[in-house]
């Protein structure tokens, strides 16, 4: 097997985050639908939990990736293809702290100082302004609908790697997927 | 004749007891911390009024009264101070006022107190006891205290939030009153 793929923590990396990420997404448009009961309080605290691990992750993974070269792209692939892979992941990575770190100013702006797991309490890097509070929301809200976006692209060409470039891009990244050449 | 003897009366009154004082209501505050999901989240009433007549010589006939209009609470947030003064919480609407009036004062040494009485929330009326300090600063007197209480005793926060984990049942409560003597 000669095909380059993704090592085993890059793969575990990329599904964790994933799979909080989607999970966390759907939960802040649940919570935020309700109405005030002491599950939608429950909620928030949960998302802003989920949100406090999402960012430490993600920072983490940046960390491991500064270290550990992708493997390379198919031969196949056009410059410009290239060009907009490199940008669309990056954009991943920056949308993928961008919402956090929106969501954590926010609930600061708002004067709700966020307690991980209810026990460690996060400094709040603004004091209370609901002025500010609003404009946070609105910002964590469109980068997290801009996060969906590029999740959507990124899955949308995955599978047109995988359907109708017949490569092995979408089979180096899951697991158990056999890849198409290589052996 | 009858005058004189209605001002003796009255000068002997006044003496008798500690002269009330003018508060300082822009400078006063009485405040609150909760608990939601551990996030301590501070409040106020926004308004509210206080008879105090003190006299650290004459403790036994100083008293005080205060009257908090449950409608002008702030609970942090847009939603929280709509749902507390909502018919769950305070119950504004039916419950306008709370009410605090002493029973008692003590010495607990230099500038310490402490004041005993009975809170009225909701309609219950319940024993509570707070210390407190006394301070001058300039020609006002500062009176700083702080005591607790447990929300459900009063049935604030009824039906499904009747439940002390996501709403901690303990409440503290701080006030800070400058006065000034005489009127």
């Amino acid at each position: 097997m000669s095909i380059p793929r993704y090592t085993a923590v890059a793969v575990l990396f990329h599904w964790l985050i994933a799979v909080a990420i989607g999970s966390n997404f759907v939960l802040g448009l649940v919570m935020t639908d309700m109405a005030m009961s002491p599950a939608k309080l429950k909620y928030y605290s949960y998302h802003k939990w989920a949100g406090v691990t999402i960012f430490l992750l993600v920072l983490l993974r940046i960390l491991w990736r500064l270290f550990h070269r992708p493997p390379e792209l198919p031969a196949h692939m056009k410059t410009w293809e290239r060009a907009l892979a490199g940008v669309s992941h990056l954009l991943l990575y920056a949308a993928t702290l961008a919402v956090p770190l929106t969501g954590w100013l926010f609930s600061s702006a708002k004067g709700f100082k966020t307690v991980y797991f209810g026990k460690w309490p996060i400094p709040d890097l603004l004091d209370k302004n609901p002025l500010l509070a609003d404009l946070l929301k609105e910002a964590h809200e469109n980068l997290a609908f801009l996060m969906a976006a590029l999740v959507v692209l990124h899955v949308a060409a995955a599978l047109k790697h995988h359907f109708i470039d017949r490569d092995d891009i979408l089979a180096r990244m899951v697991p158990g997927l056999r890849p198409r050449t290589g052996g | 004749m009858r005058f004189a003897l209605f001002c003796t009366l009255l000068i002997a009154a006044t003496a008798a007891v500690a002269a009330p004082l003018t508060i300082d209501y822009p400078k006063s505050s009485v405040t609150f911390v909760s608990k939601q999901m551990n996030v301590p989240t501070p409040g106020r009433f926004k308004k509210f009024s206080a008879a105090i007549e003190f006299d650290p010589a004459k403790l036994d006939t100083s008293k005080a009264t205060l009257e908090l209009d449950t409608g002008s609470i702030d609970a942090g947030s847009a939603e929280g101070t709509d749902e507390a003064i909502g018919k769950a919480w305070l119950h504004a609407a039916k419950f306008p006022k709370a009410t605090f009036t002493s029973t008692g004062v003590k010495s607990l040494g230099g500038d310490r107190f402490e004041i005993s009485g009975q809170l009225t929330i909701k309609g219950k009326t319940l024993p509570v006891t707070a210390p407190f300090t006394v301070k001058t600063q300039g020609d006002r007197q500062v009176y700083e205290g702080a005591f607790l209480i447990k929300r459900l005793d009063f049935g604030i926060g009824d039906g499904p939030w009747n439940d002390p984990d996501t709403v901690a049942n303990e409440v503290q409560v701080k006030f800070r009153i400058l006065a000034a003597p005489g009127k």
